[in-house]
């Protein structure tokens, strides 16, 4: 667990960056650092590792003030990932990940060994081992700075606006799979960025900064959005929260209706009799082929004759309410297929459905998934 | 010899006419080079920031002439430019002033940001224009501070034409030597660094006149 | 240029104390000794300034109003402050001549690392000294080496003035020859002292890369 105490940097001067910060990053979680520029949320990392020095206050780690540590010290037990990596040019990938190993003094075979197990954890192919950081592109380069900063295996990591150098595609799956390592590691991280959205994907909480270094709110991405704590936190929240907190909800408990499928090969004389105004067709396993209405059933043949309207899907289990009302919106049917991990049709999630859960959220009671 | 002051002012005041004879006839033999190199510098450095495969040969070449001895230089022209003439000592300098120059050039127009060029593509400069309004205008710190390496080595190095005959101020150490008399030497030395270092001046302040941008960032 | 055939392929200049051998070897203890001295100087005064950034100002004007100093005056000077018993009199200048191109270069390299480099450097937990030499100057390398180039060819370049005060070294050939108008002397002695020059050039270029890793050269390619 990491201690801010009062902690303040006030510059030279007069400049005031961090101002009296105090709270706690739990062990385990990643905790995110947000705000606009000028908050102090870069100063705030840096002083975890004594890049810069506070001027007041203290800041633990598992409860021993990080000034009495000697600061090299105390970095090499600390990972830290800045936005452009910072790779060292005149050495190959494999060394860039071995730094920390090497220098703690381990032997150059299991410094290798380990980064070369680190590459592949982070998602790299190992033929990048032996080269240099410029044949590499800037996603790949960011990989390479967590893994270096992972290599020592240090129970915190420090990443400074790590992702905000890339394009959003490849920011999007370097997110994911800090997440997935993430829930393998279970490392005590403390993330900076300026990107809301990015602070409510990846942070378990979340601190939002004010310019001048206040705390204006620390809470998880969901109450954030629910109960912002003030119209600063508000507007910087920006818009569609109602929306966006959705994420946060899980679509399991929509419920679902599953009489409302036929395969691709049924006789249309079959389902003449229906009262329901659409239906799925699914093919022989049992994955959507889209959306039929029954007013536009043919006189003969199967529903394969049809051209079939457009469909949304979510992944029960996995995937939010925020999903679920997504693929409600993207048929002309107005209801959402639910399917396994493999694509295979569990049910149907018609508009009543989803408007009572949303109900259910509007009245704060939604379940709410950490 | 041991009684003998480093400057005797009186042989100064006396000898004065003779020294500034020797000052201007020096200032041109320093400066004409590095301007005419300038002038050669331009173009070719142009050529060698727009096509990339004529560069590194160019300062290969350039790289070769830099390393020849000015003496060794001054002493095969003899039989072409003539004993103790300026034109002995200017041509190897406008070369030596390429080599410097050259590569500032080149290095200022690669110096220019993609995106910069790339706007004034897009709001329809021509290419012309562009250069001399958007690519020269930025490239002017990394060629003026060549042109200030190139002058003050040019300044410098005039004074080895005194071996062959015609060195500027360098007369007065040949001078000093052959009299054994420290004050033309000290005078020489005194002078060349004066003259070097008022270049080098002149060059800074042209470097705040033409890049006023440069100056508002840094006081911002 | 028949004059200059003459000269390489007469037998008295390849032997005895006014041969070809006897001079190239003064000419590179000149040479060397004063390179190796500016080195001492200058490397750990430009690792020093650039590394802490203290100084950088005193540092570049001294180096600009060294590079100004005329080293004809001034070993001419200096022969007659302290006589010619030594090589200490042609040491000075050229040494004078060395420490601005390798200060400047140094400091420059050292200064312009990506400061990104340097944060992660330290952040990593790499101390002072450890960011200097593993980090700092194995991506500087490329300047550092053209700074020792560019004071090694002005110096075997220059060297040449010593034999004016009666000093050894290629210069002798130079200097003799123009005394006595042997004309073939003279241009042998500048063709020689041009390809010594080429070949400390191409030395150095051989030995940076060797020296300076393929990562900061960019000098392989994406296979």
């Amino acid at each position: 667990m990491i201690t801010f105490n009062g902690v303040t940097k006030r510059y030279a001067d007069g400049t005031v960056a961090v101002d009296n910060l105090s709270l706690e990053v739990p062990t385990g979680e990643i905790t995110v650092f947000v705000g606009p520029s000028g908050c102090g949320k870069t100063t705030s990392l840096r002083m975890i590792n004594r890049m810069i020095d506070a001027t007041g206050g203290q800041i633990l780690l598992d409860g021993v003030d990080v000034k009495t540590i000697d600061p090299p010290t105390l970095r090499r037990g600390i990972g830290y990932v800045i936005q452009q990596a910072g790779l060292f040019p005149h050495r190959k990938i494999v060394d860039n990940v071995a730094t920390v190993p090497y220098l703690l003094g381990w032997d150059k075979k299991k410094a290798r060994a380990r980064a070369m197990e680190l590459l592949e954890r982070v998602g790299l192919d190992l033929k990048m081992a032996d080269r240099y950081p410029f044949q590499l592109s800037g996603g790949q380069q960011q990989r390479v700075g967590v893994a270096r900063a992972l290599a020592a295996d240090p129970p915190v990591l420090l990443m400074d606006e790590p992702f905000s150098a890339v394009d959003p595609i490849v920011r999007a799956s370097l997110q994911e799979e800090l997440l997935r390592l993430q829930s393998e590691l279970n490392k005590t991280i403390v993330f900076v960025t300026h990107d809301i959205d990015e602070a409510v994907k990846l942070g378990d909480r979340v601190a939002v900064l004010r310019v001048g270094g206040k705390l204006a709110q620390l809470a998880d991405p969901a109450t954030l959005l629910t109960r912002p704590a003030d119209d600063f936190v508000r507007e910087f929240l920006g818009r569609d929260r109602g929306i966006r907190r959705l994420s946060f909800v899980s679509g399991d408990g929509l419920r679902l209706r599953t009489d409302l499928t036929v395969p691709a090969s049924a006789e249309v004389s079959s389902l003449r009799g229906t009262t329901e105004p659409w239906l799925v067709v699914v093919d022989e396993d049992n994955c959507p082929l889209g959306w039929i209405a029954s007013k536009d059933l043919p006189e003969s043949g199967t529903p394969a004759d049809v051209e079939l309207a457009p469909y949304g899907t979510f992944v029960k289990g996995r995937d939010s309410l925020r999903a679920a009302l997504d693929a409600t919106l993207l048929s002309p049917s107005g209801s959402a297929i639910a399917v396994d991990e493999s694509g295979r049709v569990v049910g149907v999630a018609v508009r009543e459905a989803l408007d009572e859960e949303l109900a259910l959220v509007a009245g704060g009671v939604g379940g709410v998934d950490g | 010899m041991a009684e003998e002051p480093l400057v005797r002012w009186d042989w100064i005041g006396r000898n004065w006419p003779n020294i500034q004879g020797l000052l201007v006839d020096h200032v041109v033999m320093a400066l004409v080079p590095v301007v005419i190199g300038l002038l050669i510098a331009l173009p070719l450095g142009l050529a060698g920031a727009r096509w990339r495969w004529l560069y590194q040969p160019t300062v290969g070449v350039m790289n070769v002439i830099y390393s020849l001895p000015s003496l060794a230089v001054f002493i095969v022209l003899i039989p072409i430019t003539g004993l103790a003439t300026r034109e002995t000592v200017m041509v190897p300098l406008t070369f030596y002033a390429m080599a410097v120059l050259i590569p500032a050039v080149v290095d200022g127009l690669t110096s220019v940001p993609d995106h910069v060029r790339q706007s004034a593509v897009a709001m329809g400069f021509t290419p012309l224009r562009r250069l001399l309004r958007v690519e020269l205008p930025i490239a002017v710190p990394v060629v003026l501070a060549g042109l200030r390496v190139a002058a003050v080595s040019s300044i410098s190095l005039v004074s080895v034409g005194a071996l062959v005959g015609r060195g500027g101020l360098g007369y007065l150490f040949i001078d000093g030597w052959q009299r054994q008399f420290y004050t033309p030497i000290v005078v020489g030395i005194v002078l060349t660094v004066a003259l070097a270092a008022a270049a080098d001046l002149l060059l800074v302040l042209a470097q705040r006149l033409l890049t006023p941008w440069s100056r508002a960032r840094r006081t911002a | 240029m028949n004059w200059v055939i003459d000269f390489f392929t007469n037998p008295d200049n390849w032997s005895g104390p006014d041969g070809i051998p006897t001079r190239l070897l003064e000419h590179l203890e000149f040479s060397g000794i004063s390179l190796l001295l500016a080195m001492l100087i200058a490397l750990p005064l430009g690792l020093w300034i650039g590394h802490t950034g203290k100084g950088a100002l005193f540092a570049i004007l001294s180096a600009n109003a060294a590079r100004a100093l005329p080293t004809l005056g001034l070993l001419v000077l200096i022969v007659l402050l302290m006589g010619v018993g030594t090589i200490v009199p042609v040491l000075i200048p050229l040494v004078a001549l060395a420490v601005p191109p390798i200060l400047v270069n140094t400091y420059e390299g050292i200064r312009n690392v990506d400061p990104d480099l340097r944060d992660a450097a330290y952040g990593m937990g790499l101390r002072g000294g450890q960011v200097l030499g593993r980090v700092l100057v194995p991506t500087a390398l490329p300047l550092i080496m053209l700074g020792l180039r560019v004071a090694a060819i002005q110096v075997v370049s220059t060297a040449t003035v010593a034999a004016y005060v009666g000093l050894g070294g290629l210069g002798r050939f130079i200097v003799d020859g123009l005394a006595t108008k042997d004309f073939p002397s003279t241009i042998g002695g500048a063709v020689l002292v041009a390809l010594l020059a080429l070949i400390v050039q191409l030395g150095f270029g051989l030995v940076q890369r060797f020296l300076v890793s393929p990562g900061v050269s960019q000098r392989l390619t994406i296979r």
